[in-house]
Protein backbone atom coordinates (compact mmCIF):
# COMPACT_ATOMS: atom_id res chain seq x y z
CA UNK A 1 0.00 0.00 0.00
CA UNK A 2 2.51 2.51 1.02
CA UNK A 3 5.85 1.11 -1.92
CA UNK A 4 6.85 4.76 -2.62
CA UNK A 5 8.55 5.27 -5.55
CA UNK A 6 7.56 9.05 -6.71
CA UNK A 7 8.42 9.59 -3.18
CA UNK A 8 11.12 7.32 -2.39
CA UNK A 9 14.28 9.17 -1.04
CA UNK A 10 14.32 12.07 1.71
CA UNK A 11 11.42 12.22 3.95
CA UNK A 12 8.90 14.89 2.06
CA UNK A 13 8.27 17.38 4.88
CA UNK A 14 12.47 18.16 4.74
CA UNK A 15 11.57 20.49 0.85
CA UNK A 16 13.56 19.97 -2.12
CA UNK A 17 15.79 16.84 -3.33
CA UNK A 18 18.98 18.80 -5.08
CA UNK A 19 20.95 17.89 -7.73
CA UNK A 20 24.04 15.84 -6.37
CA UNK A 21 21.25 13.90 -4.38
CA UNK A 22 18.77 13.24 -6.76
CA UNK A 23 21.82 11.79 -9.11
CA UNK A 24 23.17 9.84 -6.30
CA UNK A 25 20.22 8.42 -5.17
CA UNK A 26 18.88 7.03 -9.06
CA UNK A 27 22.17 7.59 -11.14
CA UNK A 28 22.33 9.58 -14.04
CA UNK A 29 19.45 10.65 -17.02
CA UNK A 30 19.04 7.45 -18.91
CA UNK A 31 18.65 7.90 -22.63
CA UNK A 32 15.38 8.75 -24.22
CA UNK A 33 14.45 8.06 -28.23
CA UNK A 34 11.80 5.54 -29.54
CA UNK A 35 13.03 2.99 -27.52
CA UNK A 36 11.80 4.94 -24.83
CA UNK A 37 8.45 5.87 -26.00
CA UNK A 38 7.88 2.67 -27.00
CA UNK A 39 8.89 1.11 -23.19
CA UNK A 40 5.99 4.00 -21.86
CA UNK A 41 3.60 2.44 -24.03
CA UNK A 42 4.03 -1.22 -22.77
CA UNK A 43 4.12 0.31 -19.40
CA UNK A 44 0.67 1.22 -19.62
CA UNK A 45 1.27 4.67 -17.80
CA UNK A 46 -1.53 7.37 -18.05
CA UNK A 47 -1.59 11.13 -17.78
CA UNK A 48 -2.34 12.36 -13.78
CA UNK A 49 -3.70 15.76 -14.99
CA UNK A 50 -7.33 14.29 -15.35
CA UNK A 51 -7.97 13.33 -18.39
CA UNK A 52 -6.25 9.89 -17.76
CA UNK A 53 -4.62 10.03 -21.37
CA UNK A 54 -1.92 7.04 -22.19
CA UNK A 55 1.33 8.96 -21.93
CA UNK A 56 3.08 6.72 -24.78
CA UNK A 57 0.56 7.52 -27.22
CA UNK A 58 0.90 11.39 -26.50
CA UNK A 59 4.46 11.00 -27.05
CA UNK A 60 4.22 8.98 -29.93
CA UNK A 61 1.43 11.33 -32.24
CA UNK A 62 4.33 14.39 -31.08
CA UNK A 63 6.79 12.52 -32.09
CA UNK A 64 5.43 11.54 -35.64
CA UNK A 65 4.56 15.00 -36.45
CA UNK A 66 7.79 17.12 -34.51
CA UNK A 67 10.47 17.51 -37.24
CA UNK A 68 12.32 19.09 -34.40
CA UNK A 69 9.73 22.19 -34.70
CA UNK A 70 8.04 20.54 -31.07
CA UNK A 71 7.73 21.99 -27.63
CA UNK A 72 7.17 19.92 -24.23
CA UNK A 73 5.07 21.99 -21.83
CA UNK A 74 5.48 20.95 -18.12
CA UNK A 75 2.06 21.30 -16.92
CA UNK A 76 2.54 22.22 -13.23
CA UNK A 77 -0.85 24.62 -13.26
CA UNK A 78 -2.80 22.71 -10.71
CA UNK A 79 -6.14 24.31 -11.05
CA UNK A 80 -8.22 22.29 -8.79
CA UNK A 81 -9.45 23.36 -5.50
CA UNK A 82 -8.26 20.10 -3.11
CA UNK A 83 -5.85 18.68 -5.44
CA UNK A 84 -2.60 19.58 -3.66
CA UNK A 85 -0.45 16.77 -5.35
CA UNK A 86 1.39 18.50 -8.54
CA UNK A 87 2.69 21.65 -6.07
CA UNK A 88 3.68 19.02 -3.23
CA UNK A 89 5.84 16.72 -5.79
CA UNK A 90 7.18 19.90 -7.62
CA UNK A 91 8.56 20.97 -4.31
CA UNK A 92 10.30 17.88 -3.18
CA UNK A 93 11.40 16.22 -6.08
CA UNK A 94 12.01 18.59 -8.89
CA UNK A 95 14.81 16.78 -10.72
CA UNK A 96 12.54 13.86 -10.93
CA UNK A 97 9.99 15.90 -13.18
CA UNK A 98 12.48 17.72 -15.08
CA UNK A 99 14.02 14.29 -15.46
CA UNK A 100 11.02 13.51 -17.16
CA UNK A 101 10.90 16.83 -18.85
CA UNK A 102 14.09 16.62 -20.87
CA UNK A 103 13.52 12.74 -21.70
CA UNK A 104 10.43 13.76 -23.50
CA UNK A 105 11.86 16.46 -24.99
CA UNK A 106 14.75 13.98 -26.61
CA UNK A 107 12.28 11.61 -27.35
CA UNK A 108 9.53 13.67 -29.22
CA UNK A 109 12.53 16.12 -30.73
CA UNK A 110 11.47 19.22 -29.29
CA UNK A 111 13.42 22.33 -29.25
CA UNK A 112 11.47 24.08 -26.03
CA UNK A 113 10.47 23.25 -22.78
CA UNK A 114 7.85 25.41 -21.15
CA UNK A 115 7.62 25.35 -17.32
CA UNK A 116 4.26 25.94 -16.79
CA UNK A 117 3.58 26.21 -12.90
CA UNK A 118 0.44 27.86 -10.95
CA UNK A 119 1.32 31.50 -10.32
CA UNK A 120 -0.26 31.28 -6.33
CA UNK A 121 2.15 28.23 -5.84
CA UNK A 122 5.33 30.26 -4.74
CA UNK A 123 7.14 27.17 -3.19
CA UNK A 124 6.92 24.90 -6.25
CA UNK A 125 7.85 27.74 -8.43
CA UNK A 126 10.90 28.78 -6.17
CA UNK A 127 11.80 24.81 -5.97
CA UNK A 128 11.37 24.14 -9.52
CA UNK A 129 13.64 27.77 -10.60
CA UNK A 130 16.49 26.10 -8.64
CA UNK A 131 16.19 22.81 -9.40
CA UNK A 132 16.55 24.64 -13.08
CA UNK A 133 19.70 26.41 -12.27
CA UNK A 134 21.38 23.21 -11.10
CA UNK A 135 21.19 21.47 -14.48
CA UNK A 136 23.33 21.20 -17.64
CA UNK A 137 23.75 24.33 -19.94
CA UNK A 138 22.20 22.66 -22.97
CA UNK A 139 18.57 21.45 -20.76
CA UNK A 140 18.94 25.52 -19.15
CA UNK A 141 18.55 26.86 -22.54
CA UNK A 142 15.82 25.67 -23.95
CA UNK A 143 14.03 25.77 -21.02
CA UNK A 144 11.18 28.80 -20.06
CA UNK A 145 8.96 29.27 -17.11
CA UNK A 146 6.16 30.36 -17.32
CA UNK A 147 2.95 31.53 -14.78
CA UNK A 148 -0.29 29.69 -14.92
CA UNK A 149 -3.39 31.80 -13.73
CA UNK A 150 -4.97 30.55 -10.58
CA UNK A 151 -8.33 29.89 -12.82
CA UNK A 152 -9.72 26.39 -13.67
CA UNK A 153 -9.06 25.97 -16.96
CA UNK A 154 -5.93 27.56 -17.27
CA UNK A 155 -4.15 23.89 -16.95
CA UNK A 156 -6.62 22.65 -19.97
CA UNK A 157 -3.82 21.60 -22.40
CA UNK A 158 -5.41 24.30 -25.22
CA UNK A 159 -5.29 26.92 -22.82
CA UNK A 160 -1.67 26.53 -22.16
CA UNK A 161 -0.51 26.49 -26.06
CA UNK A 162 -2.92 29.60 -25.66
CA UNK A 163 -1.28 31.34 -23.07
CA UNK A 164 2.54 30.77 -24.31
CA UNK A 165 0.98 31.96 -27.89
CA UNK A 166 -1.01 35.05 -26.75
CA UNK A 167 -0.36 35.34 -23.01
CA UNK A 168 -4.05 34.60 -22.84
CA UNK A 169 -5.00 31.24 -20.95
CA UNK A 170 -8.16 30.32 -22.28
CA UNK A 171 -8.77 27.79 -24.05
CA UNK A 172 -8.78 27.37 -27.82
CA UNK A 173 -11.16 25.43 -30.68
CA UNK A 174 -10.00 22.22 -31.15
CA UNK A 175 -9.22 20.67 -33.90
CA UNK A 176 -6.24 21.29 -34.30
CA UNK A 177 -5.54 19.74 -30.57
CA UNK A 178 -2.27 21.31 -29.11
CA UNK A 179 -0.23 17.84 -29.85
CA UNK A 180 -0.90 18.48 -33.94
CA UNK A 181 0.06 22.02 -33.65
CA UNK A 182 0.20 24.27 -30.34
CA UNK A 183 2.69 26.41 -28.97
CA UNK A 184 4.38 28.44 -31.94
CA UNK A 185 2.51 26.01 -34.19
CA UNK A 186 4.76 23.25 -33.61
CA UNK A 187 3.34 20.06 -32.16
CA UNK A 188 3.83 20.57 -28.08
CA UNK A 189 3.26 17.63 -25.77
CA UNK A 190 1.33 19.29 -22.74
CA UNK A 191 2.22 16.90 -19.80
CA UNK A 192 1.30 16.54 -15.82
CA UNK A 193 4.31 16.96 -13.56
CA UNK A 194 3.32 13.47 -11.84
CA UNK A 195 2.86 12.06 -15.25
CA UNK A 196 6.63 13.00 -16.25
CA UNK A 197 7.87 12.00 -12.55
CA UNK A 198 6.61 8.76 -13.65
CA UNK A 199 8.26 8.65 -16.77
CA UNK A 200 11.27 9.43 -15.49
CA UNK A 201 11.33 6.38 -13.54
CA UNK A 202 10.23 4.21 -16.00
CA UNK A 203 13.01 5.22 -18.03
CA UNK A 204 15.57 4.17 -15.39
CA UNK A 205 13.87 0.46 -14.33
CA UNK A 206 11.70 -0.35 -17.36
CA UNK A 207 8.02 -1.02 -18.45
CA UNK A 208 7.88 -4.17 -16.24
CA UNK A 209 9.24 -2.54 -13.24
CA UNK A 210 6.55 0.36 -13.44
CA UNK A 211 3.89 -2.99 -13.77
CA UNK A 212 5.05 -4.76 -10.73
CA UNK A 213 3.64 -2.12 -8.24
CA UNK A 214 -0.32 -2.06 -7.97
CA UNK A 215 -3.26 -4.43 -6.17
CA UNK A 216 -6.00 -6.12 -7.21
CA UNK A 217 -4.62 -6.09 -10.73
CA UNK A 218 -4.09 -2.42 -11.45
CA UNK A 219 -0.74 -1.36 -12.29
CA UNK A 220 1.80 1.46 -10.86
CA UNK A 221 1.32 3.89 -8.18
CA UNK A 222 0.09 7.37 -8.04
CA UNK A 223 -0.50 10.12 -6.00
CA UNK A 224 -3.42 11.29 -4.45
CA UNK A 225 -4.77 14.14 -1.96
CA UNK A 226 -6.97 12.96 0.61
CA UNK A 227 -9.27 16.19 1.28
CA UNK A 228 -11.89 17.20 3.60
CA UNK A 229 -13.26 14.79 6.95
CA UNK A 230 -10.19 13.40 7.58
CA UNK A 231 -7.79 13.50 10.70
CA UNK A 232 -4.55 14.36 8.16
CA UNK A 233 -6.02 15.59 4.86
CA UNK A 234 -2.72 15.65 2.31
CA UNK A 235 -0.98 14.23 -0.84
CA UNK A 236 -0.24 9.99 -0.60
CA UNK A 237 1.81 8.05 -2.95
CA UNK A 238 -0.68 5.15 -3.13
CA UNK A 239 -0.48 1.47 -5.52
CA UNK A 240 -2.61 1.89 -8.51
CA UNK A 241 -6.21 -0.60 -6.69
CA UNK A 242 -5.60 0.78 -3.37
CA UNK A 243 -9.14 1.59 -2.10
CA UNK A 244 -11.01 4.63 -1.01
CA UNK A 245 -10.77 3.09 2.73
CA UNK A 246 -7.05 1.64 2.66
CA UNK A 247 -6.57 5.75 1.16
CA UNK A 248 -8.51 7.11 4.29
CA UNK A 249 -6.57 4.97 6.69
CA UNK A 250 -3.67 6.63 5.23
CA UNK A 251 -4.72 9.90 6.24
CA UNK A 252 -5.75 9.05 9.71
CA UNK A 253 -9.28 8.14 9.17
CA UNK A 254 -12.20 9.98 9.21
CA UNK A 255 -13.05 12.39 12.09
CA UNK A 256 -17.16 12.00 11.84
CA UNK A 257 -18.58 9.19 10.24
CA UNK A 258 -19.15 10.25 6.17
CA UNK A 259 -21.84 10.60 3.99
CA UNK A 260 -20.24 11.00 0.37
CA UNK A 261 -17.01 10.48 -1.28
CA UNK A 262 -15.92 13.26 -3.66
CA UNK A 263 -14.00 11.01 -6.55
CA UNK A 264 -11.75 12.41 -9.04
CA UNK A 265 -12.45 16.52 -8.10
CA UNK A 266 -14.92 18.84 -9.36
CA UNK A 267 -14.80 16.74 -12.63
CA UNK A 268 -15.37 13.74 -10.86
CA UNK A 269 -18.30 12.15 -9.20
CA UNK A 270 -20.02 12.38 -5.77
CA UNK A 271 -20.56 8.99 -4.20
CA UNK A 272 -22.28 8.03 -0.98
CA UNK A 273 -19.81 6.84 1.66
CA UNK A 274 -21.01 3.47 2.02
CA UNK A 275 -20.41 2.77 -2.21
CA UNK A 276 -17.54 4.29 -2.01
CA UNK A 277 -14.83 2.53 0.53
CA UNK A 278 -14.25 -0.17 -1.35
CA UNK A 279 -13.24 1.51 -4.60
CA UNK A 280 -10.38 1.16 -5.97
CA UNK A 281 -8.50 4.15 -6.78
CA UNK A 282 -7.30 3.43 -10.68
CA UNK A 283 -8.37 5.14 -13.32
CA UNK A 284 -9.23 1.83 -15.52
CA UNK A 285 -10.63 -0.01 -12.96
CA UNK A 286 -13.14 3.27 -12.39
CA UNK A 287 -13.83 4.24 -15.72
CA UNK A 288 -15.33 0.19 -16.03
CA UNK A 289 -17.69 1.46 -12.91
CA UNK A 290 -18.82 4.88 -14.65
CA UNK A 291 -16.38 7.09 -12.48
CA UNK A 292 -13.07 8.92 -13.45
CA UNK A 293 -9.79 9.26 -11.42
CA UNK A 294 -9.49 11.98 -12.47
CA UNK A 295 -6.46 14.31 -10.92
CA UNK A 296 -6.38 12.06 -7.69
CA UNK A 297 -8.78 13.72 -5.43
CA UNK A 298 -10.61 11.70 -2.40
CA UNK A 299 -12.78 14.28 -0.68
CA UNK A 300 -14.86 13.42 2.52
CA UNK A 301 -17.96 14.91 3.52
CA UNK A 302 -19.45 14.54 6.87
CA UNK A 303 -22.74 13.08 8.01
CA UNK A 304 -23.41 16.25 9.61
CA UNK A 305 -23.12 18.07 5.95
CA UNK A 306 -25.64 19.08 3.29
CA UNK A 307 -24.56 17.13 -0.06
CA UNK A 308 -26.77 19.53 -1.91
CA UNK A 309 -25.83 22.47 -0.60
CA UNK A 310 -22.31 21.68 -1.33
CA UNK A 311 -23.28 20.16 -4.44
CA UNK A 312 -25.01 23.97 -4.56
CA UNK A 313 -21.55 25.69 -3.62
CA UNK A 314 -19.39 23.42 -5.95
CA UNK A 315 -21.67 24.82 -9.52
CA UNK A 316 -21.19 28.41 -8.39
CA UNK A 317 -17.54 28.12 -8.11
CA UNK A 318 -17.76 26.10 -11.62
CA UNK A 319 -20.18 28.55 -13.27
CA UNK A 320 -17.84 31.71 -12.13
CA UNK A 321 -14.75 29.71 -13.72
CA UNK A 322 -15.87 29.40 -17.24
CA UNK A 323 -13.82 31.08 -19.94
CA UNK A 324 -16.94 32.56 -20.70
CA UNK A 325 -16.27 31.95 -24.40
CA UNK A 326 -19.05 29.30 -25.13
CA UNK A 327 -22.71 30.13 -24.57
CA UNK A 328 -24.02 26.53 -23.52
CA UNK A 329 -20.98 26.99 -20.83
CA UNK A 330 -21.09 30.47 -19.57
CA UNK A 331 -24.95 30.75 -19.90
CA UNK A 332 -26.03 26.94 -19.06
CA UNK A 333 -23.78 26.72 -16.06
CA UNK A 334 -24.60 29.73 -14.08
CA UNK A 335 -28.53 28.59 -15.02
CA UNK A 336 -28.02 25.44 -13.62
CA UNK A 337 -26.16 26.39 -11.09
CA UNK A 338 -28.72 28.78 -9.89
CA UNK A 339 -31.14 26.47 -10.10
CA UNK A 340 -29.30 24.52 -7.51
CA UNK A 341 -28.52 27.32 -5.14
CA UNK A 342 -32.51 27.83 -5.58
CA UNK A 343 -33.02 24.38 -4.23
CA UNK A 344 -30.23 24.98 -1.65
CA UNK A 345 -32.00 28.25 -0.25
CA UNK A 346 -35.59 28.16 -0.71
CA UNK A 347 -36.09 24.58 -0.60
CA UNK A 348 -36.72 21.60 -3.55
CA UNK A 349 -39.41 22.81 -6.27
CA UNK A 350 -40.23 20.22 -9.19
CA UNK A 351 -39.46 22.88 -11.89
CA UNK A 352 -35.70 23.69 -10.72
CA UNK A 353 -35.54 19.85 -10.58
CA UNK A 354 -36.62 19.43 -14.38
CA UNK A 355 -34.33 22.39 -15.46
CA UNK A 356 -31.41 20.63 -13.60
CA UNK A 357 -32.07 17.36 -15.32
CA UNK A 358 -32.50 18.91 -18.75
CA UNK A 359 -30.20 21.61 -18.57
CA UNK A 360 -27.40 18.83 -17.71
CA UNK A 361 -28.09 17.00 -20.50
CA UNK A 362 -28.82 20.04 -23.23
CA UNK A 363 -25.18 21.26 -22.07
CA UNK A 364 -22.95 18.42 -22.35
CA UNK A 365 -20.26 18.06 -25.04
CA UNK A 366 -21.53 21.64 -26.25
CA UNK A 367 -17.91 23.92 -25.01
CA UNK A 368 -14.73 24.22 -26.98
CA UNK A 369 -12.68 22.24 -24.01
CA UNK A 370 -14.31 20.39 -21.42
CA UNK A 371 -15.32 22.65 -18.67
CA UNK A 372 -19.13 22.21 -19.19
CA UNK A 373 -18.63 18.66 -19.59
CA UNK A 374 -16.69 18.23 -16.22
CA UNK A 375 -19.53 20.41 -14.40
CA UNK A 376 -22.46 18.54 -15.78
CA UNK A 377 -20.54 14.98 -14.81
CA UNK A 378 -20.35 15.95 -11.34
CA UNK A 379 -23.81 17.41 -11.16
CA UNK A 380 -25.37 14.65 -12.10
CA UNK A 381 -23.44 12.54 -9.99
CA UNK A 382 -24.97 13.98 -7.37
CA UNK A 383 -28.84 13.75 -8.85
CA UNK A 384 -27.97 10.44 -9.13
CA UNK A 385 -26.45 9.13 -6.04
CA UNK A 386 -28.54 11.74 -3.41
CA UNK A 387 -32.26 11.31 -5.18
CA UNK A 388 -33.85 11.48 -1.70
CA UNK A 389 -31.25 14.88 -1.04
CA UNK A 390 -32.62 16.69 -3.60
CA UNK A 391 -36.64 15.92 -3.11
CA UNK A 392 -36.81 16.89 0.04
CA UNK A 393 -34.31 19.56 0.51
CA UNK A 394 -35.65 21.82 2.92
CA UNK A 395 -35.28 25.63 2.59
CA UNK A 396 -31.50 26.33 4.33
CA UNK A 397 -28.19 27.07 3.53
CA UNK A 398 -25.45 25.68 4.71
CA UNK A 399 -22.84 25.21 1.56
CA UNK A 400 -22.12 29.11 0.71
CA UNK A 401 -19.26 29.90 -0.93
CA UNK A 402 -16.20 31.24 1.14
CA UNK A 403 -13.62 33.69 -0.26
CA UNK A 404 -10.42 32.72 -1.08
CA UNK A 405 -7.69 35.51 -0.72
CA UNK A 406 -8.47 35.94 -4.50
CA UNK A 407 -12.08 36.78 -3.93
CA UNK A 408 -13.42 34.21 -6.24
CA UNK A 409 -16.11 31.45 -5.01
CA UNK A 410 -13.96 28.41 -3.43
CA UNK A 411 -17.03 26.01 -3.81
CA UNK A 412 -17.07 23.08 -1.58
CA UNK A 413 -16.11 24.00 2.48
CA UNK A 414 -14.62 20.11 2.09
CA UNK A 415 -11.50 20.93 4.18
CA UNK A 416 -12.83 22.73 6.96
CA UNK B 1 -22.30 6.10 -51.93
CA UNK B 2 -23.38 8.55 -48.61
CA UNK B 3 -20.79 11.12 -48.40
CA UNK B 4 -21.84 10.87 -44.65
CA UNK B 5 -21.46 14.90 -44.08
CA UNK B 6 -21.75 16.39 -40.15
CA UNK B 7 -21.67 19.91 -38.49
CA UNK B 8 -18.32 20.91 -37.46
CA UNK B 9 -19.42 24.35 -34.90
CA UNK B 10 -16.65 26.91 -33.41
CA UNK B 11 -18.29 27.30 -30.19
CA UNK B 12 -16.44 30.35 -29.52
CA UNK B 13 -17.49 32.24 -32.44
CA UNK B 14 -20.95 31.19 -32.16
CA UNK B 15 -23.17 33.95 -30.64
CA UNK B 16 -26.02 32.37 -30.67
CA UNK B 17 -27.84 34.29 -33.94
CA UNK B 18 -30.33 31.32 -34.84
CA UNK B 19 -29.80 31.40 -38.07
CA UNK B 20 -29.19 27.96 -38.23
CA UNK B 21 -31.84 26.92 -36.32
CA UNK B 22 -34.28 29.40 -38.71
CA UNK B 23 -33.35 27.51 -41.76
CA UNK B 24 -32.80 23.51 -40.92
CA UNK B 25 -35.49 23.09 -37.80
CA UNK B 26 -35.23 19.33 -38.78
CA UNK B 27 -32.04 18.64 -37.20
CA UNK B 28 -31.55 22.06 -35.16
CA UNK B 29 -33.15 23.36 -31.95
CA UNK B 30 -31.78 26.44 -29.69
CA UNK B 31 -31.12 25.57 -26.45
CA UNK B 32 -32.75 27.71 -23.54
CA UNK B 33 -29.92 30.54 -23.81
CA UNK B 34 -30.85 30.93 -27.99
CA UNK B 35 -27.69 28.62 -28.42
CA UNK B 36 -28.12 25.49 -31.35
CA UNK B 37 -27.95 21.69 -30.64
CA UNK B 38 -27.60 20.09 -33.92
CA UNK B 39 -29.33 16.35 -34.17
CA UNK B 40 -26.50 13.89 -33.44
CA UNK B 41 -25.02 11.75 -36.89
CA UNK B 42 -24.55 12.71 -40.18
CA UNK B 43 -26.51 15.06 -42.59
CA UNK B 44 -29.16 13.10 -44.66
CA UNK B 45 -28.35 13.64 -48.58
CA UNK B 46 -32.09 15.31 -48.79
CA UNK B 47 -30.91 18.29 -46.06
CA UNK B 48 -27.70 18.89 -47.70
CA UNK B 49 -28.54 21.40 -49.50
CA UNK B 50 -30.34 23.64 -46.63
CA UNK B 51 -27.20 22.07 -44.60
CA UNK B 52 -24.76 24.20 -46.57
CA UNK B 53 -26.75 27.37 -46.94
CA UNK B 54 -27.60 27.11 -42.91
CA UNK B 55 -23.56 27.29 -43.42
CA UNK B 56 -23.44 30.12 -45.30
CA UNK B 57 -26.07 32.01 -43.36
CA UNK B 58 -24.10 32.22 -40.08
CA UNK B 59 -22.76 35.85 -39.41
CA UNK B 60 -19.96 34.98 -37.70
CA UNK B 61 -18.86 31.63 -39.69
CA UNK B 62 -19.28 29.44 -36.74
CA UNK B 63 -20.50 26.52 -38.55
CA UNK B 64 -18.79 24.26 -40.86
CA UNK B 65 -19.73 21.22 -42.96
CA UNK B 66 -17.19 18.19 -42.44
CA UNK B 67 -16.77 15.31 -44.36
CA UNK B 68 -16.18 11.70 -41.84
CA UNK B 69 -12.53 10.77 -41.87
CA UNK B 70 -13.50 7.69 -43.08
CA UNK B 71 -14.65 9.11 -46.54
CA UNK B 72 -12.18 11.77 -47.16
CA UNK B 73 -10.86 11.94 -50.73
CA UNK B 74 -8.33 13.62 -52.10
CA UNK B 75 -10.00 17.07 -53.74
Amino acid sequence: MSRLRLLAGRDITSGAEDFTEHVRRLGAQPAAGPALIETIVRSGLTGRGGASFPVGLKWKSVAAHSHGSAVVVVNGAEGEPHSKKDRMLMTTRPHLILDGAFLAAHSVRARQVVLYIGEEHEAARNAMLRALAERRPNERKITRVLGAPPRYVAGDSSAVVHLVNAGIATPMTTPPSPHERGVEGGPTLVQNVESLAHAALIARHGDAWYRSAGRRGAAGTLLVTVAGGVSGPGVHEIEAGTTVAEAVEMAGGVTEPARAVLIGGYFGSWVPAEHAWDLPLDSAMLRERGLSIGCGVVGILHHSSCVVCETAGIMRYLAAESSAQCGPCFFGLRALADACSRVAERGTNPDDMHRLHRWAIDVRGRGACHHPDGAVTFLQSALKSFPDDFAHHPAHWRGQGRQTPAGRAQGAHLDE
Amino acid sequence: MSRDVQFLVDRIRCDGHGLCAEILPELTRLDDWGYPIFAPGPVPDQLLPLAQKAVESCPVLALALKRAERHRTAR
